[in-house]
């Protein structure tokens, strides 16, 4: 089973990567670009077929070392 | 004061903290971030800096959870004393050592420089060769420094005088200006509750040997051996 886990930062959290980036989108001429926000993903291949124990184990991979939860928020999204 | 010096994969520091404490008069011994346990009758730990699994994830994410993490964890559950510089201060937040997180520094830039901190309080066992209010010149060397919380933790921080050391100029106002990262409240260091828990991004242990540019890191070691030796 493969599965995406998204990590990003919490609203009102400082991201000065993401405004940079915005800052070259916006200078190369790239027209719409309102903000952006920078962040992280993980694919995961995982043993065994039950969905509910794969998301129970990405959910503690999240917890224990995936996202820093004081900034981050993430999403775990199983692939079929 | 039999200090623990812990070397992670990436660590670069530890050699320079070792012998800043062993210039105070304390023993030192280097311990692998593998092992399980401190060496018997361990005083102080070192969460040392450098760059702790070359900054992979995020500063200290990796180090924080290392076997030697739970043993340094259970030493300062105990009233042990851990002192995290840099990479270390880093590796404390994410292990649970100490709250918050160190960001990227909001002018996305490295900054490597001399810089003075303000001494919040002189009661601790990190500080008492100092003067409260003291302006002190040490080393910064780090691009994730910018000291975040929640507003109720740094509520508590405050409230509680947990806040260790602060960026300022030479004369000793704290201004956005002196501040290198954009830490709140231009945090430089902060204490657990117990204050047996100092981390802190400056590094005192660049500053003990005026042939090198300053001796006003050695307060710290100093304080440390005399904590040792009051107790």
């Amino acid at each position: 089973m493969k599965a995406r886990v998204t990590v990003t930062l919490k609203t009102g959290v400082l991201d000065p990567q993401g405004k940079a980036i915005e800052g070259a989108l916006k200078s190369l001429g790239i027209e719409g670009v309102g903000s952006v926000r920078q962040g992280k993903v993980f694919d995961i291949e995982l043993d065994g077929a039950d969905n509910a124990a794969a998301e129970a184990a990405l959910k503690a991979a999240c917890e224990k070392l995936l996202a820093n939860t004081v900034i981050e928020n993430y999403r775990v999204e199983l692939q079929a | 004061m039999k200090a623990a010096v812990i070397t992670f994969p990436g660590s670069n520091r530890d050699g320079d903290v070792a012998k800043a404490l062993r210039q105070a008069g304390a023993t030192v011994e280097n311990v692998w971030h593998g092992d399980h346990q401190l060496p018997a009758g361990t005083d102080l730990v070192v969460l040392p800096g450098g760059f702790s699994y070359g900054d992979y994830l995020r500063c200290g994410a990796i180090a924080g959870r290392a076997h030697i993490m739970d043993a340094t964890r259970a030493h300062a559950a105990r009233g042990g004393l851990v002192l995290g510089i840099c990479n270390g201060f880093q590796i404390a937040c994410e292990s649970g050592l100490l709250p918050g997180v160190l960001a990227r520094n909001a002018n996305l830039k490295f900054v490597c420089k001399r810089q003075h901190l303000k001494v919040e309080r002189n009661d601790t066992a990190f500080t008492s060769a100092y003067a409260k209010g003291q302006v002190i010149d040490v080393c910064i060397a780090h691009g994730e420094g910018n000291y975040i919380c929640d507003t109720e933790t740094l509520a508590r921080l405050e409230g509680e005088g947990l806040v260790a050391f602060r960026y300022c100029d030479a004369d000793g106002q704290i201004t956005a200006e002196a501040d290198p990262n954009g830490s709140l409240n231009h945090i430089a260091g902060i204490y657990s509750p117990n204050r047996n828990v100092l981390g802190l991004m400056p590094h005192p242990e660049n500053l003990i040997d005026g042939l090198v540019g300053g001796t006003d890191g050695r307060g710290m070691f100093e304080s440390l051996v005399g904590a040792k030796n009051a107790a």
